[in-house]
């Protein structure tokens, strides 16, 4: 990274496998750095994910790829064009789907993909054929004349994704995708996005799902407070925490310096425990290790009140890779109670 | 997901261009009014500024002023008329900025930033469907007036020359309130600054009285007020069919307002990415 030094020529030193070179980004709102020197660099047709909790920088990044938000240091191109000083060639490059929907409420499906459409030059008639195709594809032929306010959420993710393949652009970015879909809809939107590497597009992904992060992504960049502190595979991040999750909550009474002890004795590894609450997080390469565990803490007279085997939770992949959590509340595990 | 062959970034690199062609950005332009008609076909109340004002006003002031200042409503009408085409038409203008800057803070604005269009497409896109909103307030201003007894002396082509010259004004001024609508926080703050800024024009004219029943310092103002040009320019065309030099400062101020502050709305549009 070599912050305040810029190319001169458009075409950058990034190579012919490039879709998106970023090195030093800086994005400064007053005092705060909410994109403080992240790297990146994306391959021609794979799915990048960037993985991080809310307020992590992964929107306002995406935003100055986008050239949505003014660059304040570094340099990024998008298959070799600089983004700050070609914006409108980046522009005719990368279809964007924003983290809230960006479609026209005041406009049907189709008056919608039609007006996309012919801002970007095509003629009525193949914008209007554009339409019905893309509505088509996304399964939204029979809601194409409806008013908008009608539309589920879902519905209105599929158009905004299908607004964003108007013009067929070799770069996709999708800002949190899958945010607030339920689970059959989220599932759809995962198929579709596969699809559109089929098709020979590149993606480059936000999410705060790890999960999603691993079924999609062939590589994950972790962003926190701005700074990027890990990138690899699914498999290489999911390593570094084990494949799955025991969480414990000792008996009060419970002897919590012996259940450490017990643990490491039985799995190899520290746990993560928290004095206060008794709560006890144990990391598994395989979950079938959990019931090793438990019958050594049994065995050893330690009280438990509540179980359960979950996988890991990116709050856990934060810890591992910050030392601290994303701050955010996850969800529950569901808890079998011991 | 389709048949079609698969996509080739190289292939999109070499298509791009660095610019948008003015031919595109017509385009560009005329697509966004579509938008904007749309959209005022589906909100009918956009159109209550633009048909009540003039009605409303037009009744209102004639019964009131008429006597006071002209002697009778008959006699007020003729000075009274083009003051209302320039106040409906100005109010108007006001309206595009505020709903501009509603316009800005919808998802969809993101999704016109990011596209390869001209900056100034979204901004001048509605400004050109609402010539459909100053027509319809200009002309329903005369026509209350014409119910009410005004005989306009300029006949057909003298009124309908003034209708013209008011939409051109009103297109030119809307540019200020689009300024202001690209630099305001919020729909609210545009609306408060855009009365602070109309009230005075409007009044501060000679659109309902007389010049000379002013105070010397109070008419000094009121020369120099452009909207004070556009009244007369309108009264010449409506009453008397000339193309006076009103007509001819009016035109002017039009067009100098547009060549600051498109400039200006576009550099402040830019500026909120």
């Amino acid at each position: 990274m070599k912050p305040g030094s810029f190319t001169v020529t458009a075409v950058t030193n990034s190579s012919n496998h490039t879709a998106v070179h970023a090195a030093g980004l800086v994005k400064t709102f007053g005092d705060f750095r909410a994109v403080d020197g992240i790297d990146l660099e994306v391959h021609r047709g794979e799915i990048f994910g960037v993985l991080g909790p809310n307020g992590a920088g992964k929107t306002t990044m995406l935003r100055m790829l986008a050239t949505l938000l003014s660059i304040d240091a570094g340099q990024a191109s998008i298959f070799g064009v600089d983004v700050a000083r070609e914006p409108h060639r980046v522009r005719q490059l990368v279809g964007v789907t924003g983290q809230y929907a960006s479609v026209d409420d005041d406009l049907t499906a189709t008056e919608n993909l039609w007006l996309f459409g012919r801002l970007q030059g095509l003629r009525p008639a193949d914008a209007r054929a554009t339409a019905t195709m893309l509505l088509g594809q996304f399964g939204l032929e029979e809601a194409a004349d409806r008013p908008l306010a009608q539309f589920s959420g879902g519905m209105r993710r599929r158009l905004d994704l299908a607004a964003s393949l108007i013009t067929r652009p070799p770069l996709i970015f999708l800002d949190e995708p899958t945010t607030g879909l339920d689970p059959r809809t989220r599932g759809q939107m995962w198929d579709t996005i596969r699809g559109l590497v089929t098709d020979g597009c590149t993606v480059l992904l936000t999410t705060q799902y790890l999960d999603e992060a691993d079924q999609l992504a062939d590589r994950i960049a972790v962003i926190d407070r701005g700074r990027k502190v890990a990138q690899g595979t699914p498999d290489e991040l999911k390593e570094s925490v084990g494949d799955s999750t025991l969480q414990l909550q000792l008996d009060d009474g419970a002897d919590q310096a012996l259940a450490r002890d017990i643990v490491r004795s039985v799995v190899g590894i520290d746990p993560v425990l928290t004095p206060e609450s008794g709560r006890m997080n144990v990391a598994l390469d395989v979950a079938d290790r959990a019931a090793d565990v438990l019958i050594g803490l049994r065995q050893a007279g330690v009280g438990i009140v509540s179980v359960s085997v979950a996988k890991p939770t990116l709050d856990e992949v934060f810890l591992a890779l910050t030392g601290h959590d994303t701050g955010q509340a996850e969800e529950p595990a569901v808890e079998v109670p011991a | 997901m389709s048949v079609i062959a698969p996509v080739d970034p190289a292939a999109a690199v070499a298509r791009t261009r660095a610019h948008p062609s003015p031919a595109e950005t017509l385009v560009q332009t005329f697509s966004m009014a579509w938008r904007a008609l749309k959209k005022m076909r589906r909100n009918p109340e956009q159109f209550f500024d633009v048909t009540i004002q003039p009605l409303l006003f037009t009744a209102m002031f004639a019964y009131i002023f008429g006597g006071a200042i002209s002697g009778s409503v008959k006699d007020y009408l003729p000075l009274m008329i083009p003051g209302i085409v320039a106040q409906t038409v100005l109010t108007t203008c006001m309206a595009t900025g505020v709903q501009l800057r509603e316009d800005m803070d919808k998802g969809v604005f993101d999704r016109f930033k990011s596209l390869p269009i001209a900056r100034i497409a979204p901004l001048a896109g509605p400004m050109v469907a609402d010539v459909v909103r100053y027509l319809i307030a200009a002309s329903l201003t005369f026509l209350t007036g014409i119910v009410m007894g005004y005989r306009p002396g300029g006949g057909v082509l003298g009124v309908l020359a003034a209708i013209v010259l008011a939409i051109f004004t009103g297109w030119s001024m809307a540019w200020i309130f689009t300024w202001i609508g690209t630099i305001a926080r919020t729909a609210r703050s545009v609306q408060g600054f855009s009365m602070m800024i109309l009230f005075p024009l409007t009044f501060l004219s000679n659109a309902f009285v007389p010049v000379e029943t002013l105070p010397g310092w109070l008419q000094t103002f009121v020369k120099v007020n452009p909207v004070s040009h556009l009244v007369s320019a309108t009264r010449d065309l409506a009453n008397h069919s000339t193309v006076s030099a009103e007509v001819g400062w009016t035109v002017l101020a039009g067009l100098v307002v547009i060549g600051v502050f498109a400039p200006l709305s576009v550099r402040s549009y830019r500026r909120h990415l």
